[in-house]
């Protein structure tokens, strides 16, 4: 049995016809075609999958997808704006703040909404807020000068996140 | 697509209000769906397997934090992230801040909510001990109106709870108390294997001291929960009947925590052995006590200036 599922992803709705057991990390990548969100550990312990949800991020593979209408995601594809790319992702290229890349994209949702709520994190704050996301390259010494890069470079502010 | 994990089959209505809700509810096999970061894991791995979730996320009713009537009032849908973020709650009750600061990490206490903890009935779940600390009644609402339960018979042991078919955990509700004359103060201290992970044991303290700031202080009312080790409705009764009219120090607090120890009943697991588990209970009981009755002092403290 499917039922109808109406969500407006990075400002375009999308509707699907999907079981209610989905969950949302597979309606983003499987069903929009959204593969910028990774699926990892599956348990909500490694944060791959985070996106926002109504503005907050989430662990996607810890929501089903029909908890998701008629309500707002943002993923990872949102973050650049008009080819400008976000001061978060502009810290991660020049601080170097991945290896493999397949935590940055939660690693970015999460500092963009630290980033929003405190814009001037110090690293403690910046290590409590991605302490429910693994990354097993970097030793979190590179993602935590590039959320600190970015509170320092806050960049473009005709597109604040609030616009989406 | 191969998926690793993935619920079974299973129906989903999204509650457009508490009555609805309820009469969804009153169908057999039929679970409630709030956070769901419980809930969803358990039906990944058929731990739970209900015919039909009822989503109650957008019953915004069920959400607030609030004082009244000398309560302290938290929707049983107020999110963890909620209550660590409310001045209210951390005014009156730090030990809930302390607790929530420990559960999962910031993204999941987005989500997660108190209700859901604590219907969850997990052993290991910081807030049921808690709210056992702090004498807190749950309000179960079903189709015939609200019942009352205190939290301390609320867990019928092990992911079991009073709540029956048909009905919802509305709110809990903490009493604060009046002004003690020597203070009162809470907190919660937890042991676990890595940030965000579960207790390998943890105690809360609610202390209200009687007597005169500077002079000598008694214990007038202690609470005692314990987390993780198997005690009755996550309770240190013993304990807190030790602790009556003694003096709130340091030698009345080890006791406390030898007797908590003494009664509760941990096992081994992967967390660890009994042995090391009833040393947390002792210490980690002391612990929060001192710290309970540093925060009573500086409350009494406070009250004292405003004279």
């Amino acid at each position: 049995m499917t039922m109808r599922v109406a969500v407006t992803v990075n400002g375009t709705e999308y509707a699907r016809d999907v079981e209610p057991r989905l969950l949302l990390i597979h309606f983003i990548r499987d069903e929009l075609g959204l593969t910028g969100s990774h699926w990892g550990c599956d348990t909500s312990n490694c944060g791959s999958c985070v996106v926002w949800l109504d503005r907050k991020p989430v662990k996607a593979c810890t929501v089903l997808a029909a908890m998701a209408d008629g309500r707002i995601v943002r993923t990872v594809e949102d973050l650049e704006r008009d080819g400008r790319l976000d001061p978060v992702q502009q810290g991660f290229v020049a601080c170097h703040g991945l290896q493999c890349g397949f935590c940055t994209s939660g690693m970015m949702m999460t500092a963009r909404w630290l980033l929003d709520r405190n814009p001037d994190p110090d690293e403690a704050e910046i290590r409590e807020a991605i302490s429910g996301q693994i990354c097993r390259c970097t030793g979190y010494e590179n993602i935590v000068r590039s959320v600190r890069w970015a509170a320092q470079n806050p960049g473009n502010p005709e597109h604040p996140a609030e616009t989406l | 697509m191969l998926y690793m994990q993935v619920p079974a089959h299973v129906e989903y209505e999204r509650a457009t209000s508490v009555d609805h809700a309820l009469a969804l509810l009153s169908r057999p096999d039929t679970r409630v769906l709030a956070g769901g970061h419980s809930l969803i894991p358990m039906m990944k791995l058929r731990l739970a397997q209900p015919e039909m979730l009822v989503d109650i996320n957008g019953l915004a009713e069920l959400s607030s934090i609030k004082l009244d009537a000398g309560q302290l009032r938290i929707g049983a849908l107020a999110r963890h992230a909620d209550l660590l973020d409310s001045a209210l709650a951390g005014r009156h009750f730090p030990i809930f801040h302390d607790a929530e600061r420990v559960v999962a990490d910031p993204i999941v206490r987005l989500w997660g909510t108190v209700g859901g903890s604590l219907c969850q009935a997990d052993p290991s779940e910081d807030l049921s001990a808690a709210f056992a600390a702090t004498h807190a009644t749950a309000v179960i609402r079903g189709q015939d109106g609200d019942r009352e339960v205190p939290i301390r018979e609320f867990h019928l042991g092990p992911y079991q709870t009073v709540i029956a078919q048909g009905e919802l955990l509305a709110e809990v509700r903490v009493p604060v108390a009046g002004p003690a004359k020597g203070g009162s103060g809470s907190a919660y201290e937890k042991v676990a294997r890595r940030v965000g992970d579960w207790s390998v044991a943890a105690a809360g303290a609610v202390l209200r001291l009687d007597g005169k700031p500077g002079g000598n202080t008694v214990i007038a009312q202690a609470g005692i929960g314990l987390t993780a080790v198997g005690a009755e409705h996550f309770v240190a009764a013993e304990a807190e009947e030790y602790l009556r009219g003694r003096a709130p120090d340091d030698e009345s607090f080890a006791a406390a925590g030898r007797i908590a120890a003494e009664h509760c009943h941990p096992v081994a697991d992967q967390r660890g052995p009994e042995d090391y588990k009833r040393h947390l209970v002792a210490e980690l009981t002391a612990r929060a006590l001192r710290r309970a009755a540093g925060r009573a002092a500086l409350a009494a403290g406070r009250a004292g200036r405003k004279k």
